[in-house]
């Protein structure tokens, strides 16, 4: 064995120990901010808590709930009937405490909130007041998570094709400084001071009711297509003014700030370096421009993610859209208290779920953050 | 001076004049109704809005439109003594009143209604009623006896609905019998009453409403309110929200990344940990939250909301830039001369980065403008107040897309959205002027 192979073959082994190394440090990362954020979500949903219970608010409605249903059961048993008016108050106030003790209600408020900390983690919080789900149960966990497939599928197309078509617009502008399409979206940035519902309203406005183009709400056609290709296409056809709706007032602001970051950074010295070299205007964009403003573009996307999420209850209300914000708006109209706090929590999770994936985006792309000493390439 | 660089931009100069029409026009609305008159009129008694037609067109639209609406007509005994005539008798009086109007719209009326006054100590006076039209027929009425304060709705009177079937009685009254589709015959009607009165203390006033179809310059509602009471007043209300929850955010959490990043540490850690908690806090679900639990009232709202923004997402671009400022060497400079943390702080950074602030400050307030009419679309806006948001939502939950009441919806959209845009341009050129970096090359 040559002593130039030995080496090779030292320098493979030491590549492979740098790429493990990355590897690890990168999962420790990840895990690090998997029970940050975890931890971040117990305290978020503790106040959560608190504030639906401030003031003992969910336990008066549960106390009333116990007196109405003692009250009830009263009406059916001929062996209360027969006892007089006090006998049974005294009956029914020994019920009432009964069942007080049996959930629990009589104990002190930090305790029961630590209680209510847990069903509310789990999601375990009972039965719905009023609303139930489309299987028909009174599960708030099943209403809840029935309605989270369509919040995800319009809020995960809507924005994965927002941030790609930003990205790629503020590229080929930051190229084209003071072109007319370049005037153009700039002129058009404050549109993005209206939320994605206030354009809704216009679109199904023009769509939908004037133009009848497109249908004003829901997920998919009555009745439901048998076919699953159609049925695709139908949930596609609904799709497409939700999503538009959140572009106009997403996308002009997005493109404006990211193109102005790009041309910032296209006037750095090895940009022009690059372009000296003779690299073509796409290598350059991608590789000296975009690489090193990655890590900013994810951050801004992430807080514009997360100003937005809540924003889709709205959305969802004036598409009609079967969601978790479309049930939010329901439970608001019941005051089914159960399922307003449910909402709450998953919306917590769904929050954090997000910032934790953009967490790990941001980790591989800022080179920074994955400290593999050798890149990439190795 | 980068204060008049502002007039360099184009679109700064439209928002600012958009920004002090909304102005004017909130001045204008606090002028018209203070806030309880708002209030009540919103609120509505049975008679706030008696004479005024539902669901009328704003008067623009009607001009837009070719076929001419009818506006609405009022015809008051009160207001013209001299078409009312009095005859005594020997053991009763007759009180004649003729009520005449020239009709020449294009469409029917919405509705017709008599409102009667007489005094209240005396006898009942007992009315008989004739419409009489331009082509010469005399229609009876049902004659009645009158109460104190009465209205009668012609579309309930017994004859009419007798003879017209199911025509609805204003377009009975209106249409030319001859014609295969109704049409309106245009002309001189007028309504005769007479009105018996068996004492001397009693008389008989009446008032004629022919309900139109087009109402002022911004409509009525479902319940007769005239639109411009809440376009107007909704003008302040959106100001005062938008502006004082953008103030008080936004000074809190400037105040708040100012302490952390000048003590640093614990305390600093524990504001960071703060933020990122409020992060994960779903901001809307929660104001819905106190909304249903606790109080829809708009301050207390107010409140939640910059409570919400303390530790907003700002808090960390807010710290970064103060923890450059704070290893400039004009702060260390201070220092040396025995400046204490108090006036380091107030007096030495906050005024250096306030520029940072402006531009998101101008930003913030439209976003807020916004929230409030989220909150009123979700059916938790402020129970007792005229707003846009809840204009909206009146629209919504009485089918305007569907019923073609476009204006319902347009109108507040259309305020919100200049509000949107007045504060968004003038915040984005004040960013460009600030950040100078922004500006291109």
């Amino acid at each position: 064995m040559s002593a130039a192979s030995v080496a090779d073959a030292q320098l493979a082994q030491k590549r492979r120990r740098n790429a493990l190394d990355a590897w690890l440090r990168f999962l420790r990362y990840a895990t690090v901010r998997a029970i940050t954020l975890g931890l971040v979500v117990v305290v978020a949903v503790y106040l959560t808590v608190l504030i639906a219970n401030m003031g003992g608010k969910v336990d008066q409605i549960r106390l009333a709930q116990i007196e109405e249903e003692i009250g009830l059961s009263f009406l059916g048993n001929p062996q209360v009937q027969m006892m007089s008016v006090e006998e049974r108050a005294a009956y029914r106030d020994q019920l009432v405490q009964l069942e007080v003790k049996r959930l629990g209600l009589d104990q002190p408020l930090l305790v029961r909130s630590f209680r209510y900390l847990k069903q509310g983690l789990t999601l375990n919080l009972g039965r719905s007041e009023e609303l139930s789900s489309d299987s028909g149960s009174r599960q708030v966990r099943y209403i809840l998570l029935e309605r989270l497939p369509a919040t995800l599928l319009l809020w995960g197309t809507a924005q994965i094709l927002l941030f790609f078509l930003a990205l790629f617009t503020a590229l080929f502008l930051s190229g084209r400084y003071g072109s007319i399409i370049d005037k153009i979206v700039v002129a058009l940035a404050p549109t993005s001071a209206a939320p994605g519902w206030f354009y809704g309203i216009f679109f199904i406005l023009i769509f939908a009711a004037v133009l009848g183009w497109l249908p004003f709400g829901g997920i998919v056609d009555a009745p439901v297509p048998d076919n699953r290709w159609e049925y695709a296409l139908s949930v596609l056809r609904h799709l497409v003014l939700p999503t538009a709706a959140q572009f106009a007032s997403g996308l002009f602001l997005l493109i404006y700030s990211w193109r102005t970051f790009f041309l910032i950074y296209s006037s750095e010295d090895y940009v022009e370096m690059a372009r000296a070299k003779g690299l073509k205007r796409g290598a350059v964009e991608r590789r000296y421009i975009l690489r090193p403003t990655l890590p900013y573009i994810i951050t801004n996307f992430a807080l514009l993610l997360i100003s937005v999420w809540t924003g889709g209850i709205i959305l969802e209300t004036v598409f009609n859209w079967p969601g978790l914000g479309r049930l939010l708006y329901s439970a608001i109209h019941l005051y089914d208290t159960p399922v307003i706090v449910g909402s709450t929590v998953l919306y917590a999770y769904l929050l954090a779920a997000t910032v934790f994936l953009l967490d790990i985006i941001y980790a591989l792309v800022d080179p920074r953050v994955r400290v593999g000493t050798e890149g990439r390439e190795s | 001076m980068k204060q008049m660089a502002i007039f360099r931009y184009p679109t700064a100069i439209i928002g600012l004049l958009i920004i002090m029409g909304l102005f004017v026009l909130a001045g204008y609305a606090l002028t018209q109704y203070t806030y309880d008159e708002a209030v009540a009129l919103w609120r509505g008694d049975e008679n706030t809005w008696a004479e005024t037609p539902r669901n009328a067109i704003p008067k623009w639209l009607n001009m837009l439109q070719g076929n001419k609406l009818p506006e609405t007509i009022k015809i008051s005994t009160l207001e013209n003594p001299d078409i009312k005539e009095r005859i005594d008798y020997e053991y009763y009086a007759v009180v004649t009143t003729e009520m005449t109007f020239d009709y020449q719209y294009d469409a029917f009326p919405s509705e017709l209604a008599v409102f009667y006054t007489s005094p209240t100590d005396g006898e009942r006076p007992f009315v008989t009623a004739y419409w009489d039209t331009p082509d010469g027929r005399s229609i009876e009425l049902e004659a009645r006896s009158i109460n104190p304060t009465q209205r009668v709705y012609l579309g309930m009177d017994q004859n009419l609905q007798k003879l017209y079937g199911n025509t609805p009685v204003e377009i009975g009254l209106f249409m030319d019998p001859n014609a295969e589709t109704p049409t309106v015959l245009k002309g001189q009607y007028k309504l005769r009453l007479e009105g018996y009165l068996f004492d001397d203390v009693s008389d008989v006033d009446a008032k004629l409403v022919v309900y139109g179809k087009v109402h002022g310059w911004a409509g009525t509602d479902h319940r007769r309110r005239d639109m411009m009471v809440a376009l107007l007043f909704g003008t302040p209300i959106a100001l005062a929200f938008g502006f004082l929850a953008a103030l008080g955010s936004t000074l809190t959490t400037f105040f708040i990344s100012a302490v952390g990043a000048w003590y640093g540490r614990w305390v600093d850690a524990l504001i960071q940990r703060i933020t990122e908690v409020n992060m994960i806090l779903p901001s809307l679900p929660i104001l819905i939250m106190v909304g249903t639990l606790y109080s829809r009232n708009i301050w207390v709202i107010l409140g939640v909301v910059i409570l919400q923004g303390i530790f907003g997402g700002s808090v960390k671009t807010y710290r970064s830039i103060f923890l450059q400022t704070k290893s400039a060497p004009y702060i260390d400079a201070a220092r040396v001369y025995g400046a204490g943390n108090a006036r380091l702080i107030f007096r030495y950074m906050i005024p250096r980065i306030i520029p940072v602030l402006i531009p998101s400050f101008v930003t913030l307030i439209p976003t807020y403008v916004f929230l409030e009419a989220s909150l009123a679309l979700l059916g938790l806006g402020d129970p007792v107040l005229p707003t846009w948001g809840k204009l909206l939502q009146d629209a919504g939950e009485n089918g305007a897309l569907f019923r073609g009441y476009y204006y319902w919806i347009a109108q507040p959209a259309a305020l919100l959205m200049l509000t949107g845009l007045g504060f968004a341009m003038v915040g984005f050129a004040l960013d460009r002027i600030y950040n100078p970096r922004l500006r291109g090359q």
